[in-house]
């Protein structure tokens, strides 16, 4: 990889520091309102499996934890910081919130509150793509809880036994909301889990972005090949709570200082910093201008939008103009 | 015109619309190279292939997901659920998902699927065969839900529900599958709402849905000899509801009750109740009545299911009680 794409991967991840730590201040002024999961510490996860995707082309689906997921999938950032303020001019005008990001322009098929529920909607989307002919592939990016739901196992079976072009990204953080992995489930290695479907998998570290591009090329030629569904599991580590109202209690202060240690910005930025690539005065001058971007766009963009008109509130219920040739009057 | 069964209408509109549209694709369990449960996608696998007429595993929840999925990227999908019991398990992905997507992305995003699925007692499948659930599909926002009640609006609707742009739910009936009527030859929709006055009369209504249209009619012609003229009115759509020929009617009747198989308590009968009593309550002559199903699991036995399930006579018994008769 050039020096080049390596500064914009890094300044990607920093930017997506960024807008979370920004979305928790907004949260606590009580400008966003419900739940907010966060995303910060697996930035590299997202990053690295999207970079290897046709964003824009491919399907990208995933569960309530999809800020990130849905601006590197191409979502203008404004649009999902204004989705979190329930604005009109928000991804999903303001219908949504921060677990409901869409954005079929891109691709990006929404953020889902139940866990294990896009399992199958991305079956579906790849069985759409593989009916059309076509060379797009439908990516689920979900957590290791998610696998002990029904639809995963319901879904690994379909997908294998249609042989549909869809990659399974298990972000493997070690915690289903709360609960250690150990303490639920009976593999913890999620990748093994598959094999009762002849899916192919494998496991990777999560925190470093480079490992986790060359994993997720791979995988991803795999199913673009027509050879099926792939697996792959990313060890990582979210900073925060589950969502906001969590306080991490069930976590202790040893484990979460080892995997600061391998933050993957801290990780990336050494790295980059020890072979030439950027000086301590380049990030500072990066953080800067990210900082005003955030500041002086997208937040001021979610400021200044209007919020939705309540007359609109039974919009979008069912199709707005559907065709009466379908739904009456019936003819007396 | 030609007499066909409902369970030929089903298949027919199948055929037509997949002819129309290489988008439409069903699923479902024994659908493909068994034909069907009910015979509804009979020849279809041979004549479409494997990949269009596709033979789902046993997992109502997330093949349901599939298709919805499959629809959120411009597929047709006709989801076939064997009995509305196995429809529970699918509830994720039909209310929690299919009837939300739309909403949630702020209209950007819609799940055009449909789902076929009989909904209610056959003979003696016991409890786990034969619920009625229509009432908590009404109940969800960003579905439609309608209930064909002969061959003519079973291919109609079914062609209607695949190219219209929301989820639809098809509540058909074991019971109904052989029932026979004349339909066009030709290409024709029959409309997702609206109710239809399917006999006129003047003395009380007898409002009906899916299967109990049929004992309302059977009902009326019995109060015809008594020399009381019942108007029967199928309601079609459950969702929405065609409030505005309920109001008429009654207007016209000043009597009426509504007729279903489901349990009562928050039962359709419960909300047609409610419409009646918002729209027209002084149009009322007399006390309105339901006919409805125990509330009791269905049992197996023949005597006892009978007991749980209202026929044509307890609808008649009814009007007559409505009408002041006994």
């Amino acid at each position: 990889m050039n020096a080049e794409d390596q500064k914009r991967l890094l300044r990607e991840m920093i930017f997506y520091r960024r807008f979370e730590d920004r979305t928790f201040e907004a949260y606590m002024e009580r400008k966003i309102g419900g739940f907010l999961h966060l995303y910060s510490g697996q930035e590299a996860v997202a990053t690295g499996v999207l970079e290897m995707a046709r964003t824009g082309h491919d399907y990208v689906i995933t569960g309530y934890r999809d800020h990130v997921h849905a601006i590197k999938t191409g979502a203008p950032p404004r649009e999902v910081m204004a989705e979190l303020y329930g604005k009109q001019t928000g991804s999903s005008r303001g219908r949504g919130g921060s677990m409901h990001i869409f954005d079929p322009t891109v691709h990006f098929m929404g953020g889902y509150a139940l866990v294990g529920q896009p399992f199958p909607l991305a079956a579906g989307l790849a069985l759409a793509c593989k009916h059309k002919g076509s060379d797009q592939i439908a990516i689920c990016f979900l957590g290791d809880g998610a696998n002990n739901q029904g639809t995963f196992h319901e879904t690994m079976n379909m997908a294998s036994v249609w042989k549909l072009p869809v990659l399974f990204v298990c972000e493997n953080n070690l915690y289903a909301i709360g609960t250690r992995i150990e303490r639920s489930t009976a593999v913890t290695d999620q990748y093994k889990r598959v094999c009762g479907y002849n899916i192919p998998s494998s496991q990777h570290d999560g925190q470093n972005i480079e490992t986790v591009m060359e994993a997720a090329k791979n995988a991803i030629d795999h199913v673009r090949g027509g050879n099926g569904p792939y697996f792959i599991e990313f060890m990582t580590y979210r900073h925060r709570g589950h969502s906001m109202s969590d306080a991490k209690g069930y976590r202790n202060k040893e484990e979460e200082e080892q995997w600061l240690k391998r933050d993957p910005i801290v990780l990336y930025t050494e790295k980059l910093r020890k072979a030439g690539v950027l000086s301590d005065k380049d990030i500072k001058a990066m953080e800067k201008a990210i900082d005003d971007e955030i500041e002086n766009e997208i937040i001021k963009f979610a400021e200044e939008s209007p919020e939705p008109r309540v007359e609109d509130l039974t919009k979008y219920v069912l199709d707005d103009n559907p065709d009466p040739r379908w739904i009456g009057p019936l003819q007396k | 015109m030609a007499e066909i069964a409902y369970w030929e209408a089903i298949r027919r509109a199948h055929d037509e619309e997949l002819a129309n549209d290489p988008m439409v694709i069903v699923m479902g369990e024994d659908i493909g190279v068994a034909g069907g449960t009910y015979k509804a996608t009979l020849g279809l696998y041979d004549k479409y292939g494997e990949s269009r007429i596709i033979d789902t595993p046993i997992s109502e929840n997330s093949y349901t997901g599939v298709g919805i999925g499959a629809s959120m990227a411009g597929m047709r999908p006709i989801i076939e659920i064997m009995s509305i019991n196995f429809a529970l398990l699918a509830l994720d992905t039909l209310i929690n998902a299919a009837a939300k997507i739309r909403y949630m992305s702020g209209g950007r995003v819609q799940c055009p699927i449909v789902m076929r699925t009989p909904g209610g007692t056959a003979h003696q499948l016991a409890a786990q065969h034969s619920a009625r659930l229509a009432r908590m599909f009404m109940s969800t926002s960003g579905l439609r839900v309608v209930t064909p009640r002969g061959p003519l609006d079973a291919c109609g609707m079914l062609k209607s529900a695949v190219r219209c742009n929301d989820p639809v739910i098809i509540i058909e009936h074991e019971r109904m599958y052989n029932l026979k009527e004349e339909v066009p030859d030709e290409e024709y929709f029959r409309p997702l709402e609206g109710a239809e006055v399917v006999r006129e009369g003047s003395d009380i209504t007898l409002i009906g849905y899916n299967y109990s249209v049929h004992l309302c009619l059977e009902a009326a012609k019995r109060l015809e000899k008594d020399g009381i003229s019942a108007e029967v009115v199928d309601l079609r759509a459950l969702k929405p509801l065609d409030r505005e020929t309920i109001r008429r009617s009654v207007e016209k009747t000043h009597r009426f009750l509504v007729a279903e198989e489901d349990e009562a308590p928050v039962g359709v009968g419960a909300e047609i109740m409610a419409v009646v009593t918002e729209d027209c309550f002084y149009a009322l002559d007399a006390q309105p009545a339901r006919v409805h199903a125990a509330d009791v699991p269905v049992p197996y036995n023949h005597t006892l299911e009978k007991a749980a399930i209202p026929d044509a006579d307890d609808v008649y018994q009814s009007a007559l009680k409505v009408m002041g008769k006994i």
